[in-house]
């Protein structure tokens, strides 16, 4: 079978324009069932523009799509029925208990009585909510919102699912939590559109990875092939005490078949093709008067391979990670 | 039969969190006995006027019941978003926006009769025609909640829809032909209201209760349900080109 055969969502030149902002500017991709599949990109790039076309809440000006096989480009009707959306935010009703929101949502699918409550209490059981079940959920703390939205998102138990950044705003054991659940619905089956800013959080989950900034998807590809050509590449990054900068023609004259990023914070980034030492460099960089307060070795992460094909330094992305229990070192 | 487990949880939800609320029944109840008040004390008439005023208080119990409500319950749930849940949900916008309409007509129809059942603790209501009035209050129930979505899915605020229905509200009630008939308005007041569905359902009140009618008792009931499609249809198409962007 090819892979287009086995594609459940198809999606070719969708366009979208808010005004004068272009939010989707042409964007192709397949993903194949049982897929879990992952949107990276900055603030603004059209990620979530992409998930309300493909679920039927916003219209695309151009392109078409197909879900499960059928066209879905006039109406997502008759697709809905196969999919599930946790959206960015949290927006069950607030008047409602953690419980009979479930509830509610397993309804609009269409489950029976016994089945929505059945597996309502199961979910608030997996996520840690059994406590609150009967709590209204306008009184719930963000994370537990946003534990309650994911577990509405899956209640009727969809074929492809769609997560738009799941684990923002939660706590470290939260998030993992999430991300053990997102890996074991994956690993029942279930077809995962992910959206995430995330970067090893796309990294550890996905199987595919697209970039997409500024409405256009840069590049898309296997999380293996994206790192194929970093993993060549030996990485060292050198904290020392001070300003550094004035060093580097000095350096890269000393060290020929390497190459160095100095960043802001005193921070050397020390590339090349064969194995690096740290012997040398520190040698050197303490001869010149520098004093280095750590050199180690770095593994060679999609971060270097999205810095390198959006030009986006991934500052601004690494700045949310930390709040997400991102920032642990894997 | 899934579409009808949606339609139905959908309803009864808005009957749990919007219509079966204290204030909502108290205000319900309330309304239609302060208007039977006010009207007697300002006409200083006898019970035996009650059924003259009675199709006006049903209709304005209706209408006051229906319209406020239902800005709220749909233009309140766009705002919080909780409503792509329902745009989400595999059902047609029909079916969808016929379950959250069902709510407000019922609610309509039973604010409707607390102004008859008062009446008929106070005074002879064996002149009403019974097989008429039951279907007009209904079917005026339903014209004035569609008249409500239409208002709520034309505006973006909850106090825009507020303010809005009102804008409609009041003068429908004194160009209807409920308080006077629509023949003693000016003439050039008349198209206006000839073009208000509660006109017409003005009409089918006037003849149920007091077998006074201007117009055919069919054509009544075949404009109004005409004012009840297009409304409808008006209103799922504004959903669908300006909500689903
Ligand atoms: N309803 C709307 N009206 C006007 N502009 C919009 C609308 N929705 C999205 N946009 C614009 O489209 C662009 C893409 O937005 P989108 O929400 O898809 O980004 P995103 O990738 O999800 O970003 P984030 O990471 O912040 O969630 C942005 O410039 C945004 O301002
Ligand atoms: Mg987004």
């Amino acid at each position: 079978m090819t892979k287009e055969q086995n594609a459940i969502i198809e999606v070719k030149g969708l366009a979208k324009s808010f005004d004068k902002t272009i939010a989707l500017d042409g964007i192709s991709f397949s993903i194949q069932s049982g897929e879990l599949f992952g949107f990276l990109g900055p603030n603004g790039a059209g990620k979530t523009t992409t998930i309300n076309i493909l679920t039927g809440l916003v219209r695309p000006d151009a392109g078409i799509f197909q879900i499960g096989g059928i066209d879905c480009t006039k109406n997502v009707q008759s697709a809905q029925h196969l999919i599930g959306v946790v959206p960015d935010e949290s927006n069950l009703y607030p008047e409602l208990t953690g419980f009979n929101n479930l509830c509610f949502c397993g309804a609009l699918y269409g489950l029976t009585k016994q089945e929505r409550q059945n597996k309502a209490r199961k979910l608030l059981d997996t996520f840690g909510l059994s406590e609150a079940a009967s709590r209204k959920f306008g009184g719930y703390s963000k994370g537990m919102k946003r534990k309650l939205t994911i577990a509405a998102g899956i209640i009727h138990s969809p074929r492809i699912l769609f997560l738009d950044e799941p684990t923002t705003g939660l706590d470290v054991a939260s998030a993992r939590q999430v991300r053990q659940l997102i890996a074991d619905l994956h690993k029942a089956g279930t077809t995962i559109f992910l959206t995430t800013h995330y970067i090893e959080e796309a990294e550890r989950l996905c199987e595919r990875i697209a970039f997409i900034v500024s409405g256009r998807i840069v590049k898309i590809d296997s999380v293996e092939h994206l790192l194929e050509p970093f993993q060549r590449k030996q990485a060292m990054q050198i904290a020392c005490i001070k300003d550094t900068s004035f060093i580097q023609p000095k350096l890269s004259e000393t060290f020929p078949d390497m190459s160095f990023i100095f960043s802001k914070n005193n921070m050397i980034r020390v590339e090349a093709d064969k194995p690096v030492f740290a012997g040398a460099i520190v040698r050197f960089l303490e001869e010149q008067g520098i004093d280095v307060s750590e050199a180690r070795r770095i593994r060679p992460s999609l971060e270097d391979v999205f810095v390198q094909v959006t030009g986006i330094e991934s500052d601004a992305l690494r700045k949310e990670k930390e709040k997400s229990g991102m920032g642990g070192k894997s | 039969m899934k579409a009808w487990i949606a339609f139905w949880n959908i309803l009864l939800k808005d009957m749990r969190s919007y219509y079966l609320k204290p204030p909502n029944i108290s205000w319900g109840l309330l309304f239609p006995l302060v208007w039977i008040t006010m009207f007697f004390i300002r006409s200083g008439l006898g019970m035996e006027s009650l059924p003259k005023l009675l199709p006006g208080l049903v209709a304005l119990s209706i209408l006051f019941g229906t319209t406020s409500v239902l800005s709220v319950t749909v233009t309140f749930e766009k705002k919080g978003r909780s409503f792509e849940r329902l745009l989400l949900a595999p059902i047609s916008l029909e079916v969808l926006m016929l379950a959250k309409t069902s709510g407000a007509i019922l609610f309509g129809t039973i604010n409707a009769f607390v102004p008859i059942f008062v009446a008929m603790l106070l005074t002879d209501l064996s002149a009403v025609n019974w097989a008429i009035l039951v279907p007009a209050t209904i079917l005026i129930a339903i014209s004035s909640t569609f008249l409500g979505l239409f208002i709520a899915v034309s505006v973006k605020e909850v106090f825009e829809a507020q303010t809005f229905s009102n804008f409609f509200r009041f003068p429908m009630i004194f160009l209807c032909g409920l308080f006077f008939p629509v023949k003693q308005l000016p003439i050039w007041l008349r198209p206006v209201s000839y073009m208000l569905p509660l006109t017409y359902g003005a009409d089918i009140l006037h003849t149920s209760i007091n077998q006074t009618s201007h117009m055919p008792l069919l054509l009544n009931f075949s404009l109004l349900t005409l004012f009840c499609a297009a409304l409808f249809t008006f209103s799922l198409r504004n959903i669908r080109n300006k909500w689903i962007i």
